[in-house]
């Protein structure tokens, strides 16, 4: 901030300060000509009024006012930019331009919002370290802290506050957001995939197949073979002639229909389904295509906790 | 001047008494006009394509700024919750800026990215379906609604000459064509993806 603006500030601020004093000052002597207490030479309606003086207790709050204003323009910034004040006090690092320079100046930082994060990791990043590290200082496997209690609590809770929002709060997820607590899984189950998925984020893309397969019966009869897949009771000659398409699909899941978890291509033989297993639901699917997107969350959560929310997540499927 | 004077000609007296509460905003407010860090972007900070653009003006004619902040404040509480709280050079494009003091719901100011785009369309035409617990209204109409993009390349245009928004000229050309026959849907997800990309 240039000197003329410190000026414009101190100036403005310091006739302020000085210009109530003086005004308090000056309101406080009697210059009516009438002694105190008696009636004011004007009547209103008949109404009186008497020359009484300010209340003691007021005046005195008001120079106590003056004084804490001038303290506190000592203790906290005021005046400057480059000014911290006696207490060297900021709220946050406001002047940083990009990420990096907020973790940088994080490290050093001495302001309240840096005070109130220390002292937190200070409190927490113990207990917290023991729950996710070993003695080495790597992370602990996760399919150990699957089984640890306290950190599958904490696991649980940073799952409420950010993925309850597409996979429900039970894990059980809904029409189009997987259900992460019935052993199904589209990109694999083992601890460390999870992580990844969490990490990372995933792209599901199904695309829309009914102009390849050429309209509305051929879409029909693949569906028919497909429910057919996962043991349901289909028109026997639609499914035969949908069978004859699958080649198409069996490119992502798989010749029997298994699904690839590589490519997050589902399996189609079991009673899962993420869009809804109904015909006019696997007809849609087919017909349109599917798009599944999870959201990468190593920027937003950082390491710490995916490894937690990861442990968490698999331990969903211990329980089975 | 005497007190007696003042006090008996009410128009002066108002005068005086905004002559003497302005010193305040004179000394807090004035100086931030000109600072650097309340009127330079941050080095992150790119603009709205016009796709956003629109859906911010979407956002704003729902009114989901009078339940939804987008100022995440330097505690812990919001930052563990929302991420790295709001910096000044991140809201010196926003014309009006939707910054906000009440939240009837969360904070989205760092919203973007963090949910997938079928979550925000199915959240956005019935809230429950996916967050049984949310008060939010649906707002199934933005289905429906096609934006034609009439006023697009005008609303760029005006951002770049009065507030400085570096848009290009190709910006500005392919403005309408970006956003017509775009549903209402589609522009505020693209918005609501864009929200907090510069400290995410």
């Amino acid at each position: 901030m240039s000197l003329f603006w410190t000026i414009w500030i101190s100036v403005i601020t310091l006739t302020v300060v000085i210009g109530c004093a003086v005004l308090l000052r000056m309101t406080s002597k009697n210059t009516t000509g009438v002694p105190e207490g008696e009636p004011m030479p004007h009547t209103f309606d008949g109404i009186q009024e008497l020359n009484n003086p300010l209340p003691k207790w007021w005046v005195g709050l008001f120079w106590f006012t003056i004084v804490i204003a001038m303290i506190y323009s000592i203790a906290f910034p005021t005046y400057t930019a480059n000014y911290n004040g006696l207490l060297n006090w900021t709220s946050s690092e406001q002047s940083v331009m990009n990420p990096e320079e907020s973790a940088e100046a994080a490290k050093t930082s001495q302001s309240q919002y840096q005070r109130e994060m220390n002292a937190a990791d200070e409190k927490y990043g113990a207990v917290f370290k023991d729950l996710a590290y070993n003695e080495s200082g790597a992370y602990k496997d996760l399919t150990l802290i699957a089984k640890d209690k306290e950190a599958v609590k904490v696991g649980q809770r940073l799952f409420l506050q950010n993925c309850a929002q597409c996979h429900g709060s039970d894990a059980r997820g809904s029409k189009g957001f997987p259900n992460l607590a019935d052993n199904d899984w589209l990109y694999g189950g083992d601890a460390e995939t999870i992580k990844t998925t969490i990490m990372h984020g995933r792209n599901g893309v199904m695309p829309a197949w009914k102009d390849i397969l050429g309209g509305d019966q051929a879409v029909k009869e693949v569906a028919s073979y497909v429910l057919k897949l996962s043991g349901r009771r289909v028109n026997a000659i639609e499914a035969q002639a949908g069978g004859e398409k699958f080649a198409l699909c069996a490119a992502c899941h798989g010749p029997e229909g298994k699904g690839i978890p590589a490519m997050g291509a589902p399996n189609l033989t079991d009673k899962v389904w993420l869009y809804g297993g109904s015909r006019k639901a696997v007809e849609d699917s087919i017909a349109n295509g599917r798009s599944g997107v999870m959201p990468a969350w190593s920027k937003i959560l950082g390491e710490d906790k995916v490894h937690l929310i990861a442990a968490f997540v698999y331990s969903l499927s211990l329980e089975k | 001047m005497k007190h007696e004077f003042i006090e008996k000609n009410a128009g002066l007296l108002a005068i005086l008494i905004i002559v003497a509460i302005s010193f305040g905003g004179l000394a807090q407010i004035t100086p931030l006009l000109f600072q650097k860090e309340t009127t330079e972007p941050v080095d992150t900070l790119r603009p709205y394509t016009a796709l956003e653009m629109e859906g911010r003006d979407i956002y704003i004619k729902e009114g989901c700024h009078t339940c939804h902040s987008q100022m995440i404040r330097p505690f812990r509480a919001e930052t563990e919750r929302y991420g790295h709280y709001s910096v000044a050079g991140e809201g010196v494009w926003e014309h009006p800026f939707l910054w906000g003091s009440k939240r009837t719901g969360p904070d989205l100011a760092r919203v973007g990215q963090r949910y997938s785009d079928a979550w925000h369309e199915v959240h956005l035409i019935n809230p429950r379906d996916v967050v049984p617990q949310s008060n939010m209204p649906g707002f199934p109409w933005l289905m429906d609604n096609v934006l034609t993009g009439e006023d697009t390349q005008r609303k760029l245009e005006i951002f770049r000459n009065n507030f400085g928004v570096p848009y290009t000229d190709e910006d500005i050309a392919g403005a309408k064509a970006a956003v017509e026959g775009k549903t209402e849907m589609q522009a505020l997800i693209a918005y609501l993806q864009s929200l907090g990309h510069a400290f995410q």
